[in-house]
């Protein structure tokens, strides 16, 4: 390992907020629109990412030396496919409404660009506990970004949260926060305010020093 | 000729780990498929047996038989017996799959109890576009099905349907989800009938 590179701590906190998937970096759009109508299904999803992230930045990470630089997207793409579908069939086996309910977004987490992109920056070229903390730090990171989003959406949306009623009976719901158009707006909003929040960090940085 | 001969090797030289890890997850996914696949089975009957009083009316929840019937290509294929509180016959349902847009469909078909006349339909299983594909498990597209004949094959069209007709109106933008599903039903039928009736025969 290269004196330059992150250590596993290091990796671990970047990938919760300071470079979070969905905030920092943009990534997983498609399950961050697509499954944040309710926490439950949010969730799951995060789970189900979290496995395969981190489960690919270990076996990634334990091949490393034996990666080809031609044929090394094919490895990632091969084994983040398999850990995928293993998520996929356990879903259908032990949560199969939810399995149903997620539909084709888990087969979709192979195209997630994150998962990929923690394959190529930190597993192929790091150690196993760093590549895991990476993965576990990420993780952490994309289930904070679809909490957040779906909570918006789920007590304004259905007045409930992990379907327990939250909002008083007179509350009208939200009904667009329910739909697609309501994932853009809550995810915008969400994202100017961590983006104002991290200008605000910078300039008080500044002033101070 | 000689560089040429040289070159060969050098392919699984490079690509060795590519087969071997291929391997190892193949057997991998065997394994689990292996272990889980019982236990989605049996999701899917428990399922399977949660819908079909809404396929087929007058279904009483403790007369619903599975049975194996052989179709003509020796094929043996699961259809079930729905029977009323006093276990007359009262249709059948048959499950069928096939290839969708974007991935299997597989879906559910109630019958009347002569095979002649679709009661139901239930897409039990589908991966199709979000939005688009994806509506064929609303009540809109199906709908459509009950009281359609079994007896010829249903068509999909994309103007509003005849009344009276075999006709199936697509969903707006998913033509060969609309199609797909469609053809499964078809087929299914085309497939089940004769066996469902022998069946029948043998054990009202």
């Amino acid at each position: 390992m290269s004196a330059d590179q992150p250590t596993a701590g290091e990796r671990f906190i970047q990938g919760i907020l300071p470079e979070n998937p969905v905030y920092r970096q943009l990534l997983g759009m498609c399950p961050t629109l697509a499954v944040t109508g309710a926490m439950k299904p949010a969730m799951t999803m995060a789970a189900a990412t979290a496995f395969v992230l981190i489960s690919a930045n270990l076996i990634v990470s334990l091949i490393r030396g034996l990666l080809r630089p031609h044929l090394r997207i094919l490895v990632f793409t091969l084994t983040i496919a398999t850990f995928v579908t293993i998520a996929d069939r356990g879903l259908a086996a032990y949560l199969y409404p939810m399995s149903k309910e997620l539909g084709p977004y888990v087969p979709l987490i192979i195209v997630n660009c994150l998962i990929i992109s923690r394959c190529e920056i930190c597993a192929s070229r790091q150690n196993v506990a760093t590549a895991v903390a990476d993965g576990v730090g990420m993780s952490l990171g994309f289930a904070l970004a679809l909490a957040s989003i779906a909570t918006v959406r789920e007590l304004l949306g259905l007045g409930t949260w992990f379907g327990l009623p939250i909002m008083p009976d007179a509350w009208q719901h939200w009904g667009v926060l329910i739909l697609p158009p309501g994932a853009f707006l809550t995810l915008g909003l969400l994202l100017g305010a961590v983006e104002w929040w991290s200008e605000r960090r910078g300039r008080k940085g500044t002033t101070t020093s | 000729m000689s560089a040429q001969r040289e070159k060969r090797p050098s392919y699984i030289r490079q690509a060795w780990l590519v087969i071997l890890l291929g391997l190892l997850y193949g057997a991998a996914l065997a394994g689990v498929q292996t272990g889980l696949g019982p236990i989605i089975e049996e999701n899917k009957r428990r399922e399977t047996f949660s819908v079909i009083p809404e396929l087929v009316p007058g279904t009483d929840r403790e007369h619903i038989t599975a049975l194996e019937v052989e179709t003509a290509k020796g094929k043996a294929r699961r259809v079930y017996r729905a029977g009323g509180p006093d276990d007359q016959l009262r249709g059948w349902v048959i499950a069928a799959g096939g290839l969708g847009f974007a991935d299997r469909i597989d879906v559910l078909i109630g019958l009347d109890p002569h095979v002649e006349q679709i009661t139901g339909m239930y897409v039990l299983d589908q991966k199709e576009t979000p939005g688009l594909g994806n509506l064929i498990v609303e009540d809109d597209f199906r709908d459509q099905f009950i009281d359609k004949s079994a007896l010829k094959p249903l068509e999909v069209v994309k103007t509003e349907a005849a009344p009276g007709s075999n006709e199936i109106r697509t969903v707006t933008g998913a033509t060969i989800s609309s199609q797909s599903v469609a053809d499964i039903i078809n087929k299914a039928i085309d497939e089940l009938r004769q066996p469902i009736l022998e069946q029948a025969t043998s054990k009202p």
